[in-house]
């Protein structure tokens, strides 16, 4: 390369190159990111989707005669063929297998949570957590399994034959609970695990037990995570399908009056059949169902309050997890 | 303050006292907490051995014909020739039948295992009589003996449900026939159709989110309501199927519009095409999210680097960012399509088939799956079909099993290597 240049010779370099300064455009980058931005805007037309088909088929269904959204919110009976449509027998099913689940998972869930972030060594577990997440990783239709040949009779050996249906809510409830067991336990764990260590170690100082330290500091302090916790466990219980499906029963327990569903707490025996909401749904959609016929438009207005209840619970545990983040932080 | 009292714990012999009370309590709560975390444990063992205890036991055959009087001059019916058999399917078995296997396949071009075990299943006509645990298998021998002894012309067989026939051998309404082939063929095409869509938008999606999104208003709802689709029950995921993949898009899901439709009677949408995008759209959060993570582990520096010697931004990702995230977006897809693959409720709803034979052509055949098939046996009264449902959560396990540890091993692979 030659180091002296003249002065025209440099001109007709930059000449020659031809710089252009101003930005390149370049179509295949912005085409790219525009297709990028379909995916991701995907979800909302999901969203939006789901909504859209739940309230209009819900629409067309109570746009009907024979339905009455108040007979919908307030009857006592569903029952298709004469033209029942009350929403209670299916959501009180619904909210007495959640109960029951929860009953189960719930303090399981927190103890285990506890022992694995506050007692157990790496080694210990090393070896619990992966149980943890098979368990978690087992399909729901296994679980639905294991409810009607294993946890019913359990139930019918223990209650009685003659008192435990063979279909019963309790038994389904029960095997929901360990269902979401693993749910429960590692998202209460993450809650405990981002709990200083400042303050543990502050309440040893203070000559507090390990039990001392956990229950009354680190629990307290992880508090809102483990309501967070608590809210997404009731809703995955609420929107199980399969274990209900197969062991709670296959049809809506009735009831005459509100006074004969709340006398001697008839709603609420659990060893008796019971249909849930998405029980419902996928033994009507398995069968022979026709198009606009008032079976199908009911099971989307079934759908649509399924739906409701478990957005606005994951939205309430969003909040109080963001909340929870703030309060740690 | 000198009139409050310092401190109300008790001194002297009772603070000792009360000192060991505290770590008692604090001993009994630790086993307390242990025992509950042992529950996880014995309910695994429990579920897998309720399932095993049901794939393998003592059955009770009874044949319809015994074997032994089909013997013709002394040789036995296992060692008879192939004219032998086919005359005896001739003069043992309806006209009708003999019509319907001849315009099947000829008699006479048959091969000589085919038409035995045509005798067997036509003539001499095994039937189970009933079925045992494994547990009860084991400790109860000698009263199962004695039932099998009660019965005249039956023999006691221990049986494995989960064999290579059973899972070779297409779905039949005889529990002794019946084989998960049809199902598994369904659940692998129906995954592939999954794979196809979400994988490629799901990726898409996080690198969006990731590399190119300001925080806008809109960036944020987007970020917002994956979450919130993550926690939407799945039956709801099959509602919107039914509505909108099987009804609204009912031309391409059938493939009438491409001229393909595969069965006449059944175009009506519910097809592998339409199963397979409704688990898309399912597990798409659970993708997104993961890639996200994945997308996010990547060092800034590597993209300022290549910024730095005038890469655009779509060569940095490519060459960059995607390379280094993969192993992380591998296991989360994998991952989120074993939860697909176990999916049972959505697909029910879109109307999988409850008994088909024959093996899925391509994405317009009507479908089972695994699960489904699962789910159907075990609704089903009879005790031989809750055998045949354990084996078939035997060989779902074994496929999940599989697909993690391809998860595992891949991400090793990738993670020495980067």
């Amino acid at each position: 390369m030659s180091v002296r240049v003249g002065s025209g010779t440099a001109a007709a370099a930059v000449e020659a190159v031809d710089l252009d300064l101003r930005r390149h455009r370049r179509p295949g980058e912005a085409i790219i990111q525009a297709l990028l931005f379909a995916c991701g805007i995907l979800s909302i037309f999901t969203t939006l989707g789901i909504i859209f088909v739940l309230a209009r088929e819900a629409l067309l269904f109570f746009q009907r005669p024979e339905v009455t959204v108040l007979e919908f919110l307030t009857g006592t009976v569903w029952q298709p063929q004469i033209l029942k449509f009350g929403i209670f027998p299916l959501l009180n099913a619904t909210i007495l297998t959640s109960v029951i689940a929860m009953m189960v998972a719930l303090p399981l869930g927190v103890m285990i949570a506890i022992y694995l972030s506050e007692y157990a060594s790496p080694r210990a577990r090393g070896i619990l957590k992966p149980v943890l997440e098979i368990l978690a990783g087992i399909p729901t239709v296994v679980y639905g399994y294991f409810a009607l040949t294993l946890m019913t009779p359990l139930l019918r050996s223990i209650f009685g034959v003659d008192r435990v249906e063979i279909y019963n809510v309790g038994s389904a409830g029960l095997v929901i609970g360990i269902l979401i067991l693993p749910l429960i336990s590692s998202m209460s764990e993450d809650a405990l695990h981002a709990v200083p260590r400042s303050l543990r170690e502050a309440a040893y100082g203070l000559g507090a037990t390990r039990l001392e330290t956990a229950v009354k500091i680190v629990v307290p302090a992880a508090l809102s995570g483990l309501a967070a916790a608590f809210i997404v466990g009731i809703s995955r219980a609420i929107g199980e399908t399969m274990v209900v499906a197969l062991a709670a029963g296959a049809g809506p327990r009735n009831f005459g009056s509100w006074g004969e569903a709340v006398g001697g707490l008839n709603f609420f025996n659990p060893f008796k059949a019971a249909e849930t909401m998405t029980g419902h749904i996928v033994r009507i959609s398995g069968g022979d169902l026709s198009y606009d016929s008032l079976d199908y438009d009911s099971l989307f207005a079934i759908g649509l309050m399924l739906f409701a209840i478990t957005f606005v619970l994951n939205l309430i545990s969003r909040w109080i997890v963001r909340r929870f983040r703030e309060e740690v932080e | 303050m000198n009139n409050t009292p310092a401190t109300d714990y008790p001194e002297g012999e009772d603070g000792g006292r009360y000192v060991r009370g505290r770590q008692r309590s604090g001993m009994i709560w630790s086993f307390v907490f242990f025992g509950a975390t042992m529950i996880g444990i014995v309910v695994l063992t429990a579920l897998l051995f309720n399932v095993a205890n049901a794939a393998f036991g003592f059955v009770l055959m009874k044949d319809k014909v015994q074997a032994a009087t089909l013997a013709v001059g002394g040789v036995p019916l296992a060692e008879l020739p192939k004219e032998a058999l086919v005359e005896i399917l001739q003069k043992k078995v309806s006209k009708g039948v003999v019509r319907r296997l001849e315009s099947e396949k000829p008699l006479a071009e048959r091969d000589r295992g085919e038409l035995y075990d045509l005798v067997l299943a036509r003539v001499v006509e095994p039937e189970m009589v009933k079925s045992w645990s494994l547990l009860d298998s084991l400790t109860k021998r000698s009263a199962i003996r004695a039932e099998a002894d009660a019965l005249p012309d039956s023999r006691l067989e221990f049986r494995s449900w989960l064999t290579l026939a059973f899972i070779t051998s297409p779905q039949s309404s005889n529990a002794e026939l019946a084989g998960v082939r049809t199902a598994i063929l369904g659940s692998l095409f129906t995954i592939l159709v999954t794979i196809l869509f979400a994988l490629p938008v799901g990726v898409g999606a996080a690198i969006y989110l990731e590399e190119y999104a300001k925080d806008t208003t809109l960036n944020r709802l987007i970020q917002t309501n994956i979450s919130n689709l993550a926690g939407v029950p799945s039956i709801i995921y099959g509602m919107l199927g039914l509505a909108v993949f099987v009804r609204m898009l009912e031309g391409i899901t059938s493939g009438r519009l491409f001229g393909a439709v595969t069965d006449p009677t059944t175009a009506n949408g519910r097809t592998i095409i339409s199963a397979g995008l409704t688990l898309g759209l399912l597990i798409l959060p659970l993708i997104i999210l993961n890639a996200q993570e994945a997308v996010r582990t990547v060092p800034r520096s590597l993209r300022q680097a290549s910024f730095g010697i005038g890469a655009t931004r779509w060569q940095t990702i490519w060459h960059h960012v995607l390379p280094g995230a993969i192993p992380g977006i591998l296991t989360g897809t994998i991952l989120a399509v074993s939860r697909a693959i176990g999916e049972t409720a959505p697909l029910v709803v879109i109307g999988a088939s409850t008994f088909i034979v024959q093996d899925p052509s391509g994405p317009f055949s009507k479908f089972t799956t695994l699960p489904i098939q699962i789910y159907q046996w075990t609704a089903r009264p009879q005790a031989e079909f809750r055998n045949l449902a354990a084996a078939a959560i035997l060989v779902l396990l074994a496929l999940l099993i599989t697909l993690n540890a391809t998860a595992v091993i891949l991400r090793n692979r990738y993670a020495r290597s980067a």
